[in-house]
């Protein structure tokens, strides 16, 4: 154990934040962030924050609640939600919806930025891909519960059967399946191949057994040959080249499953760019929302810095700029279609029994976030945190407002009804809150949450621009 | 260390550098010097290496171009044979091989079987998992995943010779030559 804590005490540079222009502190080497990074899963219990056993507690409680939910759902059915006719897509979807936006910002940062050689990727790629991950997670969770028997899930796959059924290849809903599926799996795929050269890097930090066997089986005994780093930045490249058309077709897909449809209110072309702006935007809104208490419990304001909270709020901005485009794109086009039915959704939607939600979206998602503009707002931390939560509120509730208002007026009055979501609906909703925090809080404590050797190649990228970065590694 | 051992049980010698840029010379000039068996160790990708140590054959785009075609006709062959062959319906008059439709899947599956190709692929011809190599004898390799940089050239080298390999070596780097067993 004296050998464990005496690595954990190599001195590090201090934890400062080196303000909006600068991707690391000062005085870091191959080394020191090496320490800074790897430390935090290597390090003893009492030495973890104690915010961080908070936050986990808070998370797993509400886990608890998702697991009753999901107890009670199986075994009564999906009757005990608010979900009726003519609402038929209650929180399950609005929820869905949400949750895949918010994987998207992962996806962009990891694979997007990449191509666009942002440097401010780097230290929260692996955060963000977490995230995504985790997110994805959650999103599967609602389609399945809302089946009514998930055990029969798998009918959503074309498969052999006795039956000799197959699924329907023109609906969007089984392209949704697919789309969902895809997007799992090349996330997994992205941030396991990430991680392998990073886990090489624990190994070799290791001093108990249980965890050098550990690490070297989890890194697959990666030994860092230039030949193997060829193929694998080859290989990166290529994952990130491919998972960009993914990441906008997925919430495309997404979009269909609405605009497919021919009910008003859903039946638009502007549906798949604008959800996918909404997408990054909420799932932006969401990075900052983790990674600012995370940077500050465990002090690494040097690694993740202003640039990239800043830069972080610069795209939450221009993806709101979008998103407010198609909302008023949506308003001017049912107005201007002079299609009764059209124009009754558009009036009903500001007005109507759900009126107060549209107020409560435009506000969230389109008037406060233009405080972005300032510079000011975006270089306050306070600030930037509590417009990354209104902003995820005010996505959800764009979800809430396209799903639910658009089915609650049907083409016939005497088909008109309301949704009212009762408290099992509730419970799933903040039970996933709990399932994704649980999952976050877990990976940022035991895994290590920045890729340690992408700010190896920052470090030395600095170097060679003579930045206030020491000269060389030290002895 | 034994004579015997030396000998026999050679992989090779490491020669340690500082920085990636000393690699990166040291590798020019241990190729120019004729030998090509050889690998670079390295915490972080570094640029040019590759050519350096006379790597050139990366197939990896290669896979993943033909897992993404597999993968291509895959997904269009499969919602082809569902709604032309197997279970052939007609829905509201629409034709029978509407492709258009076909299109998301079979993307989503392109991008499914290349990504599935270029991870796989790549540790499979990098030969990982490979829990066990002979570089991890040395002590001071524990570095190499964190501030260090290796040129290893290897006992099978044609031109390779214990001592005058290591004379070589020691010129290029103001570390001990390690002798790396198997």
């Amino acid at each position: 154990m004296k050998t464990e804590d005496e690595l954990l005490d190599r001195p590090l540079p201090p934890s400062i934040d080196p303000g909006p222009d600068s991707v690391l502190g000062p005085g870091h080497n191959f080394g020191t962030v090496t320490d800074k990074i790897a430390n935090i899963p290597f390090s003893p219990l009492r030495k973890t924050p104690k915010q961080w056993f908070f936050a986990l507690a808070a998370g797993f409680v509400l886990l608890q609640l998702l697991l009753v939910a999901a107890t009670y759902l199986f075994y009564k059915g999906i009757g005990i939600w608010g979900v009726d006719i003519p609402v038929g897509w209650g929180f399950a979807i609005v929820n869905f919806v949400w949750w895949i936006g918010i994987g998207h910002a992962g996806t962009l940062i990891s694979a997007i930025l990449l191509l666009l050689k942002q440097d401010w990727r780097t230290s929260i790629n692996r955060f963000s891909e977490a995230m995504t991950l985790f997110a994805v997670a959650c999103a599967g969770l609602f389609p399945v519960l809302h089946t009514g028997r998930p055990w029969l899930a798998y009918w959503l796959l074309p498969y052999p059967n006795s039956m000799w059924l197959w699924p329907q290849p023109r609906s969007p809903l089984l392209w949704d399946v697919f789309a969902v599926s895809t997007y799992a799996t090349v996330s997994v795929l992205f941030w396991l191949t990430g991680l392998v050269p990073d886990f090489a890097v624990m190994r070799d930090k290791a001093v108990n057994r249980w965890q050098q066997v550990l690490f070297g089986i989890l890194s697959l005994g990666w030994r860092g040959s230039a030949k193997h780093w060829e193929r694998y930045q080859m290989a990166y490249l290529l994952l990130a080249g491919l998972s960009t058309p993914l990441v906008l077709s997925v919430h495309t897909v997404v979009s269909f499953d609405f605009a497919i449809s021919i009910l008003p209110g859903w039946h638009t072309t502007i549906f798949p760019p604008y959800f996918v702006a909404g997408a990054v935007y909420s799932g932006f809104a969401m990075v900052l929302t983790l990674a600012i208490p995370t940077r500050k419990w465990f002090h690494l304001e040097d690694i993740i810095t202003l640039r990239h909270l800043e830069s972080a709020s610069k795209v939450m901005l221009g993806t709101g700029l979008i998103v407010a485009y198609g909302y008023s794109m949506e308003a001017f086009i049912s107005w201007y279609s002079g299609n009764t039915y059209e124009r009754f959704m558009y009036w009903n939607r500001m007005t109507g029994p759900y009126g107060f939600f549209y107020g409560m979206l435009i506000l969230c998602n389109i008037a406060i976030p233009q405080l972005l503009w300032s510079q000011k707002v975006r270089r306050s931390i306070p600030a930037l945190f509590i417009i990354s939560l209104v902003v995820n509120m005010g996505m959800w509730l764009e979800r809430f407002v396209i799903v639910v208002v658009s089915l609650h007026r049907d083409f016939l009055p005497s088909s008109w009804g309301m949704y009212y979501p009762t408290v099992w609906d509730w419970a799933t909703f903040v039970g996933t809150l709990g399932l994704f925090t649980t999952l976050m809080w877990l990976f940022v404590r035991f895994v290590p949450m920045i890729a340690i050797f992408e700010v190896r190649e920052v470090v030395h990228h600095l170097e060679h621009q003579k930045l206030e970065v020491s000269p060389s590694a030290g002895d | 260390m034994s004579a015997i051992q030396k000998t026999t049980r050679l992989h090779g010698l490491m020669a340690e550098f500082k920085t990636p840029e000393d690699l990166l010379a040291a590798a020019h000039k241990t190729y120019a010097a004729g030998y090509r068996d050889m690998d670079a160790y390295t915490p972080i990708p570094v640029e040019g290496l590759g050519d350096a140590i006379g790597f050139k054959k990366n197939y990896v785009s290669l896979a993943v171009l033909l897992g993404g075609l597999t993968g291509c006709s895959g997904g269009f062959g499969l919602l082809y044979w569902i709604s032309t062959i197997a279970y052939a319906h007609n829905v509201a008059g629409r034709p029978m091989n509407s492709w258009v439709m076909y299109i998301p899947v079979t993307f989503e599956c392109t991008v499914l079987l290349a990504a599935l190709t270029a991870v796989f692929g790549m540790f499979a011809m990098n030969g990982l998992p490979q829990p066990y190599h002979p570089v991890f004898n040395v002590p001071e390799f524990a570095r190499a995943t964190r501030d260090r940089f290796f040129l290893c050239v290897e006992a099978t080298d044609p031109q390779f010779d214990a001592e005058r390999t290591r004379e070589f070596l020691r010129e290029l780097s103001s570390f001990e030559v390690a002798e790396v067993e198997n």
